[in-house]
């Protein structure tokens, strides 16, 4: 039987599988993608709603590895050099531009950071540029840099159009094997003594011995179901995208100030957000609200014109929003869960899951199927948080 | 056959629409991303009810759901600088 490509709500399920993906985000469509690529596992998506629902399809589409966290930086070189040949592997076309990402740094204590990051960025063989406010402008002249100190500037940052990475790694596992089943809920996960049983919303029920936990901000219910106490929480966050103009601007611009993003994409629509509040990590998680807020216009508004005063009679076509997943360190949460070491973990990701996806799918896909364990997956481990957190450097450079 | 545009603002056609259901997207929120239906700037004030009565006309309102996706402001588009400078200081 050929399979729809993007997965359907009919799409049959055996009743037992080796893994089961639960969340056709990137995370999971991504990981299944890999899985099918280097295993004989028999393998399925399960999303509650449809591809791109949740912040896969909400998202600001920036790739950069210009981070403070030298791990972050090399993981991320490793994603944008997976992204340079993504669109052939994939066959769908990514709108993938690198542009670069320019930060702007208002204060000294942000030219500090800026010039500590590119000095470990040039000894990672990333190729990070401190300029000054002038150089800024000779690569984006529509800048007023008033007020702005320093800048660091990558020319290998990119920023893509997110929706066909999920249509991409979707249809090359579906065209492996995999069964993408959309519009169906997990309901509960009921261990069994050496399997899972994943019951759905249609009233079936699905055997796994392996399930990989792909639900970024919406995983606290089913987890809580296992006993499992993740400490992420999800936070509203918006933006916008503004009426299609000529091309104005080659880098994605960030200030460091408030925590302003603005792209242009090869539709040429201004894409912006701004830091905006940062949810109550002690508290217990709140339900996730992807409405839109005047606030935040008010707030953009004044932001992004500071830094673009031509943009100001420009006009904003449509706003939206969708969830962070906030991580109390600032590490995203991936791997064996505490006491549950056949669920698996991926989430925490706070605001840059997208970017992270293509090249921590792989390392994911590689311990579920081979058992291959990594450095990277040691410093994320979920148990990280049962007694005395680990002490170590935070990333600074999360954005929004 | 005449090409049918459902919506004029993203250029997309009727059979664009139908190539989308074949696929296997079953909802008005997975139409509009596939195709780019009521992404510019009328937002899908135009092409929404287009998209509803051939969705009916084909009978794959039964196989898909016809709720609309989610509106979204702002109503009509709003230019930044009226919306800067009013209750916030961004610098804060
Ligand atoms: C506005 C915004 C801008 C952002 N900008 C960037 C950026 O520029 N660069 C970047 O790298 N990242 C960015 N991010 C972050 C990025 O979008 C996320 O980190 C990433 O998409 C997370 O992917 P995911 O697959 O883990 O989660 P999601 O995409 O949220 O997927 C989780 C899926 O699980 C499904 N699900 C939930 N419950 C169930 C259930 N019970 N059963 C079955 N399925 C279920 C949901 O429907 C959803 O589809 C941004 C996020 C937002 C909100």
């Amino acid at each position: 039987m050929t399979r729809l490509p993007y997965g359907s709500p009919t799409t049959p399920l055996p009743d037992e599988v080796d893994v089961a993906v639960v969340g056709g985000g990137i995370m999971g469509l991504a990981t299944a993608y890999h899985l099918a690529r280097t295993s004989y596992l028999r393998i399925t998506v399960v999303e509650g709603a449809y591809l791109a629902a949740g912040a896969s399809g909400r998202n600001g589409g920036g790739v950069r590895m210009q981070w403070s966290d030298p791990n972050n930086v090399r993981l991320m070189m490793e994603s944008l050099r997976i992204c340079r040949g993504l669109t052939q592997e994939l066959g769908i076309n990514l709108w993938f531009r690198r542009g670069g990402y320019l930060f702007l740094a208002r204060t000294p204590a942000q030219a500090d950071q800026l010039e500590r990051n590119a000095a470990m960025h040039r000894e990672l063989g990333a190729d990070t540029r401190l300029l000054s406010p002038t150089a800024a402008r000779a690569i984006v002249p529509e800048l007023d840099v008033t007020g702005v100190v320093l800048a660091s500037y990558n020319p290998h940052d990119a920023v893509v159009f997110p929706w066909p990475f999920l249509w991409g790694y979707a249809a090359r596992a579906t065209a492996m094997g995999v069964a993408i089943r959309t519009h169906t809920k997990v309901t509960r996960i009921e261990p069994e003594t050496a399997t899972y049983r994943l019951h759905l919303s249609d009233g079936t029920a699905l055997r796994t011995d392996t399930v990989i936990l792909a639900m970024g901000a919406y995983g606290h219910d089913l987890n809580r179901g296992l006993g499992i106490d993740l400490p992420n929480r999800p936070h509203r966050h918006e933006i916008l995208s503004t009426a299609p103009l000529k091309p104005l601007f080659d880098p994605l611009v960030v200030d460091l100030s408030t925590g302003l993003y603005a792209s242009q994409s090869l539709r040429g629509e201004v894409v912006a957000g701004v830091t905006l509040g940062a949810p109550d990590l002690d508290a217990p998680p709140e339900p996730i609200d992807t409405t839109s807020s005047l606030g935040f216009l008010e707030r953009i508004g004044a932001a992004l014109v500071r830094v673009f005063p031509r943009l100001g009679p420009v006009s904003v076509l449509r706003q939206w929003a969708g969830p962070y997943d906030f991580s109390p360190d600032g590490d995203p949460i991936v791997g064996p869960s505490p006491g549950h070491p056949k669920v698996i973990q991926m989430c925490g990701f706070t605001g840059h899951g997208f970017m992270m996806a293509p090249a921590v799918s792989r390392l994911v896909a590689r311990f579920v199927a081979h058992g291959i364990g990594d450095p990277l997956l040691d410093r994320w481990s979920p148990g990280r948080f049962a007694g005395k957190p680990p002490a170590r450097p935070r990333e600074v450079m999360i954005i929004g | 056959m005449i090409p049918c545009f459902l919506c004029r603002c993203e250029d997309v056609l009727a059979a664009e629409v139908d190539h989308a259901i074949d696929l296997g997207w079953t909802t008005v929120e997975e139409i509009k991303r596939y195709t780019g239906l009521g992404t510019g700037p009328c937002q899908g004030k135009e092409c929404l009810p287009l998209l509803a009565a051939h969705l009916a006309a084909r009978d794959a309102a039964a196989a898909c759901a016809l709720a609309p996706f989610t509106q979204r402001p702002p109503a009509e588009p709003a230019p930044l600088a009226a919306l800067a400078g009013t209750s916030e200081d961004p610098t804060r």
